[in-house]
C-alpha cells in the first residue's frame, strides 16, 4: 500500500554539516559504487565516454554562493540526497505501491520489481531526490544503504550508509531522529539543524547544519586587541628583548 | 517540466475522448447504427490512443497493470482504473446503442459521470503536485474538464454548446495563466528555503553538481524564453478556444466547417498542452539556479 | 488507514567474496583501501579503517577506482609507433621486441655517453628505485616531477627546518586551536587534511584561509583572506613585523631550537661575510651573555645573547636574530606599507597577527609528558603553541615561492609552533636536516654507474652540477646558477632544453607517468611542436622517446615506444621509508600495493619492466655475477634489495623471523606479512618521543633504532640560511666558483639568507596595464589531472571547466551566463567559456586544472566535452619568461629552486562571440586512439543485480 505509515518506529536519516563539507564529492562516488552493485538495479551511465554522459546518482553535491550587499560572498557545498520525509509525497503518488516508507525505520524505498517507471514520484519530490535510471527504466533513490545498516556481513562499526562511512571531513552523520539522545538529534538541537523547504510540507527527516558565522563577513570582533608596540620609554623592541632574556 | 510528446498526446487525446463520452453518454447526438459506431470509435480511438501513448512514458510499460493497485492514494492509479471502467461502461452503452439502437439513460449517465471523473483524475495527476506550483491549483482541474467538455462537445457536433464552452474555456485559460504566473512566488519557496541558506544572504548557484546534465534537469527543468511563451499562449488561446468559439457561434454549421474547427482546436490544444508542461516550473529548479 | 504491505527485504546480503587490502593510487595520497571482490571482479572499494593515512575514509577519486581499473583507455600491449609522432598510430609488439628496441637505443648510449639518456619519471611513487636504476645506468639526467609540482615547498621547508608541509608533516589536529591555510592545498595529503579539518570543526577551532579563491577548504574557513596572488610572503613578513614590534615571539624557543643566537660575520670585506662564526672544531659560536665570551652553540648551560655586536678573533659579528629583527622591523614591512600590494587592509593584517599571538601565547597548552633534549636537559612537560599552518602549491608555484615558503616557516618558528603540541609536526623520516640529505651527484663515466644519487641539497656553489666551463651537466639545468637549489630537478625544462640542444643534445627521452605533451607542460602547443620537430635530415630533433603509461594519454601519441603499465590494482609497489612513506607524526609506517586482481592484458608494472630492461642492459645491481637476472620482478626487488645493510625498501616484518622493525635481514615472506597486516606496517612512536623531534633524544634514539638515521642527528632550525649566503657571496664576487655575469644580480637578490619577498617575475616584465589580471588553476578534489579525466564517474562531475571571473571583471566586460571570452597572456591566447564567481579576489580569474583533453586521447569520443568546451590554461604559460632583450633564455621559474611559476600568469580578457560549435581554442588536431573508444553505455554491477 502506498499510503504512508502514521508513524514509524525509528526515523533514520542524515545530518549534513554545511559548516564542514568541503565539497569533495567523496559521498557522491562512494554512494554510486555501493549502489550500482547492491540494492536493486545498477546505476547506469549513458554515453559514459561521449559528449553527454548522464549517469544515475543518488547523491549529488551542489555548490552555492551566498552574498549580502557590500559584503564578501561565501561559498557553501551542498550535498543532497533523499531526505526520507515523514510526509513523503513520492510515496502517495505511486500508482503501483512500489514506493513505500518502511514502518520500522522510516526509510523511503522503491520496490523496483513493482516500479513501472512512470516518474511521478520524482515529479512529486521537491528536492530532486529521485532519478529514473535510463537503462533500467526504474526509479532509483537513496536507500540509506538499507543493505548496509543492518547487514551482519559487515563489521558493526561500518553499518552506516556508504556516504557516511567515506566522508573524509566527517560532515555526514547517520542516526535515529526519533531518539532524542541520538547523535543526530543532539547535533540538530545544538547546531540548529535546518529542514529544507519546510513550506512544501514534506516534513523531511534529514537535517542540515548551517554554516557558522564567518568572521570576515559578520565583522565579528576579533577577540584580541591589536598588538601594541613595545613602548619606546622601556627601550622598545630591544628593551623587551632584554627583559625577556632576564626571565629565561 | 519536460514537454514529453507522450504525455502531451495522452492528456490531450484522452481528454477529448472522455469528453466525447460525456456527451454521447448523456444522449447528445441523435444518430444510430454506423454513424453512432463512427462516433463511438472516435471516442475510443482518442481515449484509448491517449492511454496507449501514456504507456510510452513508462520505463516498464509491460508492468502497467500494477498501476491499478493504488486507487486509495494515487491519482494515476485512479485515473487508470477509471479510464478502464469508463471505457467498459461506455462500451456496454455503446454496444447497445449501435446494435440495438437503445440508449440506456442510466448506463449512459453513469458512463458520462465516469468520464467526467476520469478527466478530473487526469487533471489531479498534475494538480496534486505541490512541487510544481503552476499545476497545484483547482484551476488545473477546471481547465482539463473544460478542455474535455469543449472538445467533446465539438467532436459530438454540439455546435452552439461547444461554442459557449470554448468561450468559457478561453476565460478560464487566461485566468489559469494569470494565476499560474504568480503561483511559484506564492509558495514561498526560493533558493534560500531550498538550501536553508537564505538567512546568510542572496543564494546563487556557483557549480552544478555535475558539469553535464542529468535526469532531474532534463525531466523537470525546461527553460523557454518569455517571447516564445507569449507566442505560444496566443496560439493556444486563439486556436484552442477563441477562433473555434467565434466560428462555432457566428457561422452556420456544416461538416466542412466542423472539421476545420476541430483541426484548429487541436492545434491550439497541443500548443496549450506543450505550454502546460514547458511552462511549469518545478521547485527542484531552485537547486539548479532556476529563478 | 490500510495495513502496510512492505516487501520482505534481505537486509544482510552478502557483500563480497573476499576483501583485499592494498594502497590507493588515484592520487598521491596513498590511502589504504579495502578492495571487495565478487566473482573475481572489483565490486566495491572503501577506505581501510586501520590505515594511518585515511583512517577508513576515501575520497571521490578513490571510490571511482573501479572505473579507472576497468577504463577503456587502458593500454593492452607494448606498442611501437608506426605513424608520425603525435598521430597516435601504433602497432602492438611483444615485450621481447619492445625490450630489443629499447636496448638497441640505450646500450650504445650507456657505453659512450650515458647523459644522452634523459630519464624522468613523473608522478612516480618508486623514486628510490627508479633513481637507483638511473644511477646504475650512469646518466645524470634523472628526476621525477617535483620541479613543476612543489619543490619550493619541499626545499623551503628542508632548508629552513629540516622538513616541509607537503605530506611530510601535519598540524597537530588533536590540539591546534587556530589553523591557517595558505593557497590551494586540496591536492597533496588530501584525506588527512579533510579529516583534520573535520576534527577542528568538531572542536570549534578556528580556520583561516588565505587564498584568492574561496572554494574547497577555504569555503569552510571561518575567515577568508582573499589575498592578491603572489603576495603571501609580503603578508607573512608584515605579520612577523607586528609580532616583533609587540614582543610576541617565542624567544626561549628561538634560543633553544634555532640558529637565531648564532653569531654572524659582519665584516663586509670578509670572504665569510654573512656566514657563521665557528670555532676551530667548526662549531657555530654564540655569545654567552653571562660569561661574556663566545662559546659553542651547544655548550652545556650556555646563555646566548640575542642582540648586540661582538668581536670574535677580531671579526665583528652579531646574533642572527638581530639581523632578522633589523630586517623585519623596518618600515617597509609595516601593515600600512604592504596593504595595497597584498590586497588586505592594514587593520586586517594587524588583526590576524594579533590573533596568532593571542592563541600562541595566551592559549598555550601543556602536556604532562617528560622528555629529554639534545643538551641533556630534562623537561617535565611539553609546552605547546596551538597555532598551526599549512600551505602547498598555492604559495610555491610562484617565482618567489621558495622565499615565501621560508617566510611562512619563519613565522611558525617565531611563534614557537613547530614540533610542539598544537603546532606543526613532522612525519618521519622527517625531521631530517639538510646535512642528512645527499648532495647532488652528476659525475658521468661511460659504461659505469653515476657517482651517487642524482638529487640532493647543495650546501654551496661547489655542489652545483656544472662542468669546468660552467656549463650545465644536466639536461634540465638543475643545480646551476639559474636555480641552484633545484632539489627535485626540472622535468618541465627537459623537452625544451633537449629540443634546443641546450646544454647538449640527447638521444633518448624516457619517461613514466607524466603527461608532458599536455597538462603537465607549460606552453603545451610549443611542447608538441618540439616533440615532433625534425632536423635538416628529416630526423626527429629528440631522436627517441620511450614512455610508460597505463592509459592512452596525450603523451602516448608522441612516443616511439610504449611500455604499457598495469593499473594500480594489478601491481606491486612499496611506499617506502626510503622515498615518500605514509608515516604520521605519531608513527612510522610504510605500505605496499599488490596485484589484488591479475592483469587481463599483456601489460607489466613499469618497475618490473624497468628491472627486466636493467637486466638486459646488464646494469650493475640488476644482474648476478654470472650474468643472470638478479630480480625476478619488482616484488622480488622490494623484498630482497638492501640499500644499506639491514635496511631495505620495506621497514616492517624484516629478518628471518619477520619481527624486525626498520632493520633486519631480508624476509622472503615480507610481502605476505604486509598483505596479512592490511597492506601496511606501522610502528608507533613512544609518547615521550612524539614532539620536539629534532631535539628530543628519545625520538633521535628511536629513529636510529628503526633505521631512519644511522646516528642521532639533533639540529637547530636554519631561520638564517647560511647556504643561501654562500651563493650570495659568490654572486658578490667572492670565492672560486662564481655565477656568470648575467646571473649575478639574480643570485644576489634571490639568495637572501633571511626570507624576502619580491614581485613575481612575469608581472615585472609584462605591461600590467595591458595584462591586468592574475590567472590561476586549482585542482578539483574529485579529479587528479590526467590520472582521472577519462574516469566514467568522475568525468561527469568535471567534464568541462569554465573560467571563473570575479564580479568586477564580469561587469566590466558585460558578461552574461553562457558567454565566452578570449583570454590572452603575453605568450598566447585561448577562447573559453566564462562563469561568474563572487567569492573571488577582484583581480583574479581561475579554472579547474587539467580538465581539457585532446581529441582521441583517453578513449573518449571526439565530441566529449573535455575536448570541446574543456580547456587548459597551460597554453598561456611559457616555460621561459618574456625576453629581456639580453639574448638570454630566462626560465619562468623560481630563481632558487627552478620551480615552475605556474601562478605568476598575467592575462587580459575580452568578450567574444560564443562559438557556434562551443569549441574552445586552441583546438588541437585529434590523435588516433590505439585502444579504440569507450563503450556507449556502462551499467557497472549489472552482473550482480
Amino acid at each position: 500500500m502506498t499510503t504512508l505509515p502514521q508513524s514509524t518506529e525509528k526515523k533514520l536519516g542524515l545530518v549534513i554539516d554545511l559548516d564542514t563539507c568541503v565539497g569533495c564529492h567523496a559521498c557522491v562516488i562512494s554512494c554510486k559504487e555501493w549502489n550500482t552493485s547492491n540494492y536493486g538495479a545498477p546505476l547506469s551511465d549513458m554515453d559514459a565516454y561521449g559528449a553527454e554522459p548522464v549517469g544515475t546518482f543518488l547523491n549529488r553535491v551542489h555548490t552555492f554562493e551566498v552574498k549580502q550587499e557590500n559584503k564578501p560572498a561565501q561559498v557553501t557545498h551542498f550535498p543532497k540526497s533523499c531526505l526520507h520525509c515523514e510526509d513523503a509525497p513520492c510515496v502517495t503518488v505511486c500508482p503501483t505501491g512500489a514506493s513505500y516508507k518502511r514502518v520500522e525505520d522510516g526509510i523511503v524505498l522503491v520496490n523496483e520489481s513493482d516500479c513501472i517507471g512512470c516518474g511521478l514520484c520524482a515529479w512529486s519530490c521537491p528536492y530532486g531526490a529521485r532519478e529514473m535510471d535510463a537503462a533500467e527504466g526504474v526509479m532509483k533513490k537513496c536507500t540509506l544503504c538499507v543493505d548496509r545498516i543492518y547487514n551482519e556481513n559487515i563489521p558493526e562499526e561500518d553499518r552506516v550508509p556508504s556516504c557516511v562511512r567515506t566522508c573524509p571531513a566527517g560532515a555526514r552523520h547517520f542516526g535515529d531522529f526519533a531518539d532524542p539522545e541520538s547523535n543526530v538529534s543532539i547535533l540538530t538541537a545544538e547546531r540548529g539543524g535546518m529542514e529544507l523547504m519546510p513550506e512544501q510540507g514534506t516534513k523531511p527527516v534529514n537535517r542540515y547544519l548551517p554554516p557558522r558565522p564567518k568572521t570576515d563577513i559578520e565583522q565579528i570582533d576579533i577577540l584580541a586587541p591589536l598588538l601594541t608596540r613595545q613602548p619606546e620609554e622601556t627601550g622598545g623592541f630591544l628593551g623587551w628583548l632584554d627583559r625577556t632574556l632576564e626571565k629565561l | 517540466m519536460h514537454p514529453a510528446p507522450s504525455v502531451i498526446i495522452f492528456t490531450a487525446l484522452s481528454g477529448l475522448g472522455f469528453g466525447m463520452m460525456v456527451f454521447l453518454g448523456l444522449g447528445f447526438l441523435d444518430v444510430s447504427g454506423w454513424v453512432a459506431f463512427v462516433f463511438v470509435a472516435v471516442a475510443y480511438a482518442l481515449s484509448g490512443g491517449g492511454l496507449l501513448s501514456s504507456l510510452f512514458h513508462l520505463g516498464h510499460p509491460e508492468r502497467f497493470v500494477k498501476a491499478l493497485r493504488q486507487w486509495r492514494s494515487s491519482w494515476l492509479s485512479r485515473e487508470g482504473i477509471l479510464s478502464i471502467v469508463t471505457m467498459a461502461v461506455f462500451g456496454i452503452y455503446a454496444v447497445m446503442w449501435i446494435f440495438t439502437d437503445v440508449r440506456n439513460p442510466a448506463l449512459g449517465s453513469l458512463a458520462a459521470a465516469l468520464a467526467v471523473v476520469t478527466i478530473y483524475s487526469t487533471s489531479m495527476i498534475y494538480a496534486q503536485m505541490k512541487s510544481v506550483p503552476r499545476w497545484h491549483s483547482p484551476m488545473t482541474s477546471v481547465l482539463y474538464l473544460l478542455y474535455g467538455f469543449a472538445g467533446g462537445a465539438l467532436l459530438t457536433a454540439q455546435v452552439t454548446l461547444a461554442g459557449w464552452l470554448m468561450l468559457a474555456l478561453a476565460v478560464v485559460q487566461v485566468v489559469t495563466w494569470v494565476q499560474g504566473d504568480g503561483a511559484f512566488a506564492k509558495t514561498g519557496s526560493d533558493m534560500g528555503t531550498a538550501t536553508g541558506l537564505g538567512f546568510l544572504g542572496k543564494v546563487r548557484l556557483l557549480e552544478k553538481p555535475h558539469s553535464g546534465t542529468n535526469y532531474l534537469m532534463s525531466e523537470m527543468i525546461h527553460v523557454i524564453g518569455r517571447k516564445h511563451i507569449m507566442k505560444l499562449r496566443i496560439i493556444a488561446l486563439t486556436l484552442g478556444s477563441l477562433i473555434p468559439a467565434v466560428l462555432l457561434l457566428a457561422l452556420p454549421s456544416g461538416h466542412v466547417l466542423g472539421l476545420v474547427v476541430i483541426m484548429i482546436h487541436l492545434v491550439g490544444l497541443f500548443a496549450q498542452r506543450w505550454l502546460f508542461f514547458a511552462e511549469a516550473e518545478h521547485v527542484v529548479g531552485l537547486y539548479y539556479g532556476q529563478r | 488507514m490500510t495495513m502496510h504491505n512492505q516487501p520482505q527485504l534481505d537486509t544482510s546480503p552478502k557483500v563480497s567474496d573476499e576483501i583485499r587490502h592494498t594502497t590507493c593510487y588515484m592520487c598521491a595520497c596513498r590511502c589504504g583501501i579495502n578492495v571487495h571482490l565478487r566473482e573475481g571482479k572489483v565490486a566495491y572499494i572503501e577506505g581501510n579503517k586501520d590505515h594511518p593515512v585515511n583512517q577508513g575514509v576515501l575520497c571521490a577519486k578513490g571510490s571511482a577506482g573501479i572505473m579507472q581499473h576497468y577504463a577503456p583507455s587502458r593500454l593492452r600491449a607494448p606498442m611501437k609507433r608506426v605513424g608520425e609522432r603525435g598521430e597516435g598510430k601504433f602497432e602492438e609488439v611483444s615485450w621481447d621486441e619492445a625490450f630489443d628496441i629499447a636496448t638497441g637505443w640505450l646500450k650504445p648510449i650507456r657505453e659512450k655517453a650515458p647523459e644522452k639518456l634523459a630519464f624522468f619519471t613523473g608522478r612516480d611513487q618508486s623514486q628510490s628505485f627508479t633513481s637507483w636504476w638511473a644511477q646504475a645506468f650512469g646518466t645524470p639526467n634523472y628526476a621525477a616531477h617535483g620541479g613543476f609540482c612543489s619543490v619550493n615547498m619541499a626545499a623551503g621547508g628542508i632548508y629552513t627546518m629540516g622538513g616541509a608541509f607537503w605530506e611530510f608533516g601535519a598540524p597537530d589536529w588533536e590540539h591546534t586551536k587556530l589553523f591557517m591555510l595558505f593557497g590551494v592545498a586540496e591536492d597533496h595529503d588530501s584525506n588527512p587534511i579533510k579529516i583534520g579539518l573535520g576534527k577542528l570543526k568538531k572542536r570549534g577551532a578556528k580556520v583561516i584561509g588565505v587564498n584568492p579563491i574561496r572554494s574547497g577548504y577555504n569555503a569552510i574557513a571561518d575567515e577568508w583572506v582573499g589575498i592578491t596572488p603572489g603576495t603571501d610572503g609580503l603578508f607573512i613578513l608584515s605579520m612577523i613585523h607586528e609580532l616583533l614590534k609587540s614582543g610576541n615571539v617565542d624567544l626561549d624557543y628561538l634560543i633553544r631550537y634555532t640558529n637565531m643566537p648564532f653569531l654572524v660575520n659582519q665584516d663586509q670585506n670578509s670572504d665569510e661575510h654573512g656566514l657563521f662564526i665557528r670555532d676551530s672544531d667548526g662549531k657555530e659560536q654564540v655569545w654567552d651573555r653571562v660569561k661574556n665570551e663566545p662559546v659553542a652553540w651547544d655548550a652545556k648551560g650556555v646563555k646566548p645573547a640575542m642582540k648586540g655586536s661582538y668581536k670574535v678573533n677580531g671579526v665583528s659579528c652579531t646574533p642572527s636574530f638581530m639581523l632578522l629583527a633589523d630586517k623585519y622591523l623596518a618600515d617597509e614591512y609595516t601593515p600600512e606599507a604592504v596593504a595595497d600590494r597584498v590586497g588586505i587592509s592594514a587593520d586586517r593584517i594587524k588583526g590576524i597577527a594579533a590573533e596568532l599571538a593571542r592563541v600562541a601565547f595566551g592559549e598555550q597548552i601543556i602536556l604532562d609528558r617528560p622528555w629529554t633534549d639534545m643538551r641533556g636537559e630534562k623537561h617535565e612537560q611539553m609546552i605547546g603553541r596551538p597555532v598551526s599552518f599549512h600551505a602547498m602549491r598555492g604559495i610555491s608555484a610562484h617565482s618567489n615561492g621558495f622565499q615565501t615558503a621560508r617566510a611562512l616557516h619563519t613565522l611558525q618558528i617565531m611563534l614557537g609552533s613547530v614540533e610542539v603540541p598544537g603546532g606543526f609536526r613532522f612525519k618521519p623520516s622527517y625531521p631530517k636536516p639538510v646535512s642528512a640529505h645527499p648532495k647532488p651527484h652528476h659525475k658521468v663515466t661511460p659504461g659505469k654507474p653515476l657517482d651517487g644519487p642524482h638529487l640532493g641539497y647543495p650546501r654551496g656553489p661547489e655542489d652545483l652540477a656544472l662542468d669546468s666551463n660552467g656549463k650545465a651537466k644536466r639536461i634540465d639545468k638543475a643545480f646551476t646558477w639559474e636555480n641552484p637549489l633545484s632539489a627535485h630537478g626540472l622535468m618541465h625544462m627537459v623537452i625544451s632544453n633537449a629540443h634546443a640542444g641546450d646544454p647538449y643534445k640527447i638521444d633518448t627521452l624516457f619517461m613514466y607517468m607524466a603527461n608532458m605533451s599536455w597538462n603537465s607542460s607549460m606552453n603545451t602547443t610549443g611542447v608538441m611542436d618540439m616533440l615532433t620537430d625534425k632536423d635538416e635530415n628529416g630526423d626527429y630533433v629528440i631522436p627517441h622517446i620511450i614512455y610508460s603509461d597505463a592509459y592512452s594519454s596525450e603523451m602516448v601519441a608522441f612516443s616511439d615506444l610504449i611500455f604499457p603499465d598495469t593499473t594500480y590494482l594489478e601491481r606491486h609497489d612499496c611506499i617506502s621509508l626510503l622515498d615518500r612513506p605514509i608515516c604520521e607524526p605519531d608513527a612510522i609506517a610504510d605500505s605496499i600495493r599488490w596485484p589484488v586482481v591479475e592483469p587481463d592484458r599483456d601489460v607489466r608494472g613499469f618497475q618490473t619492466a624497468l628491472i627486466q630492461l636493467g637486466a638486459k642492459l646488464g646494469l650493475p645491481g640488476f644482474v648476478n655475477d654470472d650474468g643472470t637476472d638478479k630480480f625476478e620482478d619488482y616484488a622480488d626487488y622490494i623484498v630482497s634489495h638492501e640499500r644499506r645493510p639491514g635496511v631495505g625498501p620495506l621497514a616492517g616484518f624484516r629478518g628471518e623471523d619477520g619481527k624486525g622493525k626498520g632493520r633486519g635481514e631480508p624476509n622472503p615472506n615480507q610481502i605476505q606479512a604486509y598483505i596479512d597486516n592490511g597492506g601496511f606496517w606501522i610502528d608507533h612512536i613512544p609518547e615521550e618521543a612524539s614532539y620536539f623531534k629534532p631535539w628530543n633524544m628519545d625520538y633521535q634514539n628511536y629513529a636510529v633504532e628503526r633505521g631512519l638515521y644511522d646516528v642521532v642527528q639533533p639540529y637547530v632550525f636554519d631561520v638564517y640560511q647560511e647556504t643561501l649566503q654562500k651563493f650570495r657571496l659568490a654572486a658578490e664576487g667572492k670565492g672560486d666558483i662564481q655565477p656568470p655575469e648575467h646571473l649575478r644580480e639574480q643570485v644576489r637578490a634571490s639568495m637572501d639568507p633571511l626570507p624576502i619577498w619580491y614581485e613575481p617575475f612575469e608581472q615585472t616584465l609584462v605591461d600590467n596595464v595591458e595584462y591586468p589580471h592574475h590567472a590561476l588553476t586549482q585542482r578539483p578534489m574529485a579529479m587528479y589531472h590526467s590520472w582521472g579525466t577519462q574516469n566514467a564517474w568522475l568525468r561527469q562531475i568535471h567534464g568541462h571547466n569554465p573560467l571563473y571571473v570575479p564580479t568586477d571583471i564580469w561587469e566590466a566586460n558585460g558578461f552574461k551566463d553562457g558567454d565566452w571570452a578570449k583570454v590572452s597572456s603575453i605568450h598566447g591566447a585561448i577562447t573559453v567559456p566564462v562563469a561568474l564567481m563572487e567569492a573571488l579576489n577582484s583581480n583574479t580569474v581561475w579554472t579547474w586544472n587539467a580538465i581539457g583533453k585532446r581529441k582521441g586521447a583517453w578513449a573518449l569520443q571526439d565530441d566529449a566535452p573535455e575536448t570541446t568546451k574543456g580547456f587548459l590554461l597551460n597554453h598561456l604559460i611559457h616555460e621561459l619568461l618574456p625576453s629581456k632583450g639580453d639574448g638570454q633564455r630566462w626560465a619562468n621559474s623560481d630563481p632558487v629552486t627552478g620551480q615552475a611559476a605556474w601562478f605568476d600568469l598575467r592575462v587580459k580578457i575580452e568578450k567574444t562571440a560564443t562559438p557556434p560549435n562551443l569549441q574552445s581554442e586552441p583546438n588541437i588536431a585529434p590523435q588516433e586512439s590505439p585502444v579504440g573508444r569507450g563503450p556507449k553505455n556502462v551499467e557497472y554491477g549489472k552482473v550482480w543485480s
